[in-house]
Formats: structure tokens, C-alpha cells, sequence
């Protein structure tokens, strides 16, 4: 059954005021695309979750879609600080929870595992166990010593970039895989954009590289450089010179809104910020294939 | 021979490394560090980077500790799950490399927020990211900081990352598998634990003095009896660095 659909339909079906949202990605195949069409549709009162949130995640709450943040690190990665989301946190005009990488990754795979809870050993960092009350401690039943737990983090909607999906959303990924397909099988909607849409025979001529199977995905969305100013392995390169001009943008209000106004309201779709944008030469790389593998005829 | 500070600690953090050890490594000084190390005396090094990469072997300078040149012609590439449990917290990591906000008297680090308030905070930072499991579980630690005051206080505001904790024997109580940061780099010389865990100076660069050191740390720092000298930054490892690995000095001009 196909679940192609309009970018801008799925997040009107599937993204409702008040959810939770994990726009995936560590730093790879960040979905600026949706969260771009999120702000546009002027959601409200989101929580946003992300191991690693960056420049989207300033925008969204910039927009005034956000109320609250679950990060493990927040910054304009290679950069430096992400001003906004901190400046809204250091203001106490936004809540926040945080964990270390593992704590945030691990409630993902008790997520997706439809686990209530997993252990992960002992950092004997206490401050920030102190500071959250959902990092808890139990005792390990064989050995008698104390781990470290955290919930599972179930998103309402997880937001995954793709290099190519069949109309179905068995998807490839390749390249930083970071925490996309533990959100995938964590969240309870998932909405998939993708370089390229290709047809299932070329999904099945390379089954290792499914991440993510159609049948737990709700939309597939053909959004070509949904995930620039970040980048998709083998189909453009990330766009430092943007990363270090979000500095100053965010640095000033009225430069955000402006930025707003002109990259965000002021475009329909992707399609048409990626001709206003006209950096196509310059963010294209050089082909470097893998070898091929033999799965065999059998 | 002319050289920044960021120069004379990413040298001195270099020649840390040992051949074959497979090290966790950070953006920017901390991985022109390992790149300048397995250019020279290590070739074998393995570099892991906490997106999920192992042996990598990046053709440009990364950007981000994401960037596209770690997974062309890398060992392997794994989820952030897989790297955190199966690689870090299974022990498989010899060495990580840590910076942050504060490093207090005990080599425990803060790169959560500046103010006493979590709460509240007067300044937010990014956070620990791996940084407190790196620390707990990487076999060695290795913190590099450029030598100043408000970097060297007494105690962190925040404990992101285990060092000595509050002294001799805390690591060991909370069974933490690696044995956290034996050597502090500075651009003024080296910091390494003593029996208690705190701190000391155990060795100065070419022209910089104990009482320099002293002046920028923010408890009274212990000097070993036999200060060591490192041996001076040399032309061969200046030239991969400007050359090859920065050669705009996107990392190598800053001070840290």
C-alpha cells in the first residue's frame, strides 16, 4: 500500500499541537525540510526530543512551536553554542530534561524494544541523576550492584531523513546512522522523507541496508535536500558556511525573524528553497561506490 | 620555533597515544591530536567518533564530529547505541579524549552549566554528550584545556564527568571500569593524579615556569619533586599540522 503523500499533508495528518517529536539524526540526514513545514503550519507547544538538538530545533523554538526540550547535547555542531534553545533555558522561558548521550539513546531502544526501562552501568557523575528525577537506580538482582535506569522514550511522531524509500517506506540509510532507526520503531507515527523514492525491487537488492521496514512508517514524503543546511551521505555535502552564519542569525531576534520570513514563510516547499538557495554546484561530491556484495540467487 | 599554545598542547596531546590504541576522539584539537599521531609514531591508531564511526581516516579537516569525510574509507560505521554500549561501555575504548567548562582539583569535569542553580543557570552549556560515559569507561582519559584560572577551579559548579570524585578510592566504589583522567595537557605542562586523585604538576613545557602554573590554577597546586620537561614541539609535526591536517587554522590559531 503506498503512503506517498505531500510533505506538507503528512505533517498536517500526523503532527498535532502538544507531541513529542524526535526530528532524527546526528548531524546526518537532519530533516530541516519537515521541521521547516512544521513552523509553517504554526504547530504549537511541541516537545522536542533529540540526543543531539541543533540549528532546527533553534528554529522551531525561535518559531514559537516548541514548549519544551529533551536533548543530551544542544549545539550548532562544529560551531558552538545553539543560542536559542539555551538562551530560552537560561531565561526559564522553557523546560527542559536532560541526559548524557547513552541515557538519551538508551531510552530510545527501550522504546523501540517495548521495554519499560533499561539499565546502563554506573558513571558516578551524580549531578545530573540528582538533577533529573527520571534517571533512576536499581538493583542489578544477580550481581547486587547498582545500575542506572531510564525510561522509555516513546515520541509521538519520529521524523526520519532517508537516502531512498520504496512508495512503501522500506527504507536504506547509510552513512551516520545515528539513533534513526531505534526512533523509528520508538515513536508511534513515523514520518519518513527521502532523497529518492525507488522502486521496491531496489530496496530488496539490498536487504542488510533496510533500516527502517515500511509497515511501522505512516508517510513517505519525495523531499529532495530535505536535509540541508546538513547532508546526505553520497548526494551533497553539509553546508558549513550556513552553520556559521546561524551564528549571528540567531544571535539577534530580528535577524532570526528575518531569516524566518525569507528561508521559511517565504518559500512554498523545498523545491522552492533549494533553487532560491542555488548552491547545488557548490554542495555536490564526488561519487565513491562500495563494492558490491553477492547476495546469490537461491 | 614559533608556535600557538594550541600548537603546543595538540603535540604534546599526540604523543600520548600509543600505536593500536583505539581511541575515542573529539572534534577539533582533540582530533588534529590523534590525525597529527597517526601520521608520526602511530600508525595504527583507530579512531572512533561518537556518531558511530570506527577507523576513520577523514581526507579533510571534519567540522563536526558528523561530518561526511569520517564514513568514506572508515572500519565500520554502527548506531550511536551500538558505539555507546557495545564499544564504550563493553570496554573496548583504550583511550577518550575530554574538555570542558571547569576541571576542578580532582580531574572531574563540567560541561554542563556555569552558576550553582541547575535550575537556573547563569550560563547553559551544551551538555555532557558521551562525555560522561567516555570518562567512566575509556581504559585512559586524557584532558586537554589551555592553563587558566576560571578553567582550574576548586570545585566544578557541575559534575558532567567523573574524575577522582572526591578523591582516592571513589572510582573504585562506583565500579567504574576505566581509570579516568591520568594526564591533564596544558600550554603550560603537564598535570597528572597523585595517590589521592588530586592534580599535580608533573611537568612544564620549554620556557614555562611552576609558579605560571601555580598562578593559573584555582587550588594550591602541588609540584612534583622531579618536574619534567616535554620535549620541544618539532618542525616535522608542525608541518603535518599546518600543511596537511589545518591548513586554514581553523583549530590551530585559536587558543582552545
Amino acid at each position: 500500500m503506498t503512503k506517498l503523500m505531500l510533505l506538507k499533508d503528512a505533517v498536517a495528518q500526523f503532527v498535532k499541537d502538544g507531541d513529542c517529536v524526535y526530528a532524527a539524526g546526528f548531524t546526518h540526514l537532519i530533516p530541516f525540510a519537515a521541521g521547516h513545514e512544521i513552523i509553517r503550519q504554526g504547530r504549537k507547544n511541541l516537545t522536542l526530543a533529540r540526543a543531539t538538538p541543533d540549528l532546527i530545533y533553534d528554529q522551531l523554538v525561535a518559531a514559537g512551536c516548541a514548549s519544551k526540550v529533551i536533548f543530551s547535547y544542544m549545539g550548532n555542531p562544529g560551531v558552538g553554542s545553539l543560542r536559542i534553545v539555551r538562551s530560552a533555558i537560561e531565561k526559564g522561558q522553557m523546560e527542559w530534561e536532560e541526559y548524557s548521550h547513552f541515557g538519551m539513546i538508551t531510552r530510545l531502544q527501550a522504546g523501540a524494544s517495548g521495554l519499560p526501562f533499561l539499565p546502563m552501568n554506573q558513571t558516578a557523575a551524580t549531578d545530573l541523576e540528582a538533577a533529573n528525577p527520571l534517571i533512576k537506580r536499581v538493583t542489578d538482582p544477580y550481581s547486587g550492584r547498582e545500575v542506572i535506569t531510564v525510561p522509555a522514550l516513546n515520541p509521538d511522531v519520529a521524523i526520519v531523513h532517508v537516502q531512498r524509500a520504496d512508495k512503501e517506506g522500506n527504507a536504506h540509510l547509510w552513512g551516520i546512522v545515528g539513533e534513526q532507526k531505534e526512533v523509528a520503531f520508538a515513536a508511534k507515527k513515523v514520518i519518513l522523507t527521502a532523497e529518492e523514492i525507488v522502486d521496491e525491487s531496489v530496496i530488496r537488492s539490498d536487504p542488510n541496508r533496510t533500516m527502517i521496514p515500511g509497515f511501522i512508517v505512516s508517510a513517505v514524503c519525495h523531499v529532495p535536500h530535505a536535509a540541508h543546511p546538513s547532508y546526505a551521505q553520497g548526494y551533497y555535502d553539509r553546508d558549513n558556511e550556513f552553520y556559521l552564519a546561524w551564528d549571528k542569525i540567531s544571535s539577534e531576534p530580528a535577524l532570526t525573524k528575518q531569516y524566518l520570513d525569507e528561508w521559511v514563510y517565504g518559500v512554498a516547499d523545498r523545491e522552492e528553497y533549494w533553487q532560491k538557495l542555488g548552491k547545488q554546484e557548490q554542495l555536490k561530491v564526488p561519487e565513491m561506490l562500495s563494492a558490491p556484495v553477492n547476495y546469490g540467487k537461491y | 620555533m614559533e608556535y600557538s599554545s594550541a600548537e603546543l598542547m595538540i603535540v604534546n596531546a599526540a604523543r600520548l597515544l600509543k600505536d593500536g590504541d583505539v581511541v575515542f576522539v573529539g572534534v577539533g584539537q582533540p582530533n588534529l591530536a590523534c590525525n597529527l599521531a597517526k601520521r608520526t609514531h602511530a600508525p595504527n591508531l583507530v579512531m572512533i567518533y561518537e556518531a558511530g564511526v570506527i577507523g576513520a581516516e577523514p581526507q579533510r579537516l571534519p567540522l563536526s564530529i558528523g561530518d561526511p569525510t569520517l564514513v568514506s574509507g572508515a572500519l565500520s560505521v554502527v548506531s550511536m547505541y551500538d558505539i555507546f554500549a557495545n564499544y564504550l561501555q563493553r570496554g573496548n575504548v583504550d583511550v577518550g579524549f575530554l574538555g570542558g567548562a571547569q576541571i576542578d582539583r580532582f580531574g572531574n569535569i563540567n560541561a554542563t552549566l556555569v552558576g550553582t542553580d541547575y535550575v537556573h543557570p547563569k550560563v547553559r552549556l551544551p551538555g555532557s554528550g558521551g562525555a560522561q560515559e567516555i570518562a567512566a569507561w575509556a581504559n585512559r582519559c586524557y584532558i586537554m584545556t589551555p592553563h587558566q584560572k576560571r578553567r582550574f577551579p576548586e570545585k566544578c559548579d557541575f559534575r558532567t564527568s567523573a574524575g577522582y570524585l572526591d578523591g582516592a578510592g571513589g572510582r573504585e566504589k562506583a565500579s567504574l571500569r576505566g581509570k579516568g583522567p591520568i594526564g591533564v595537557v596544558t600550554d603550560i605542562g603537564f598535570m597528572e593524579p597523585d595517590e589521592n586523585g588530586e592534580l599535580m604538576l608533573t611537568a612544564l613545557h620549554p620556557g614555562k615556569t611552576a609558579e605560571m602554573a601555580k598562578e593559573n590554577t584555582g587550588w594550591p597546586l602541588k609540584v612534583a619533586a622531579e618536574l619534567r620537561s616535554t620535549e620541544p614541539v618539532t618542525e616535522h609535526e608542525l608541518k603535518i599540522l599546518r600543511e596537511e591536517l589545518d591548513p586554514t587554522g581553523i583549530y590551530l590559531k585559536s587558543a582552545g
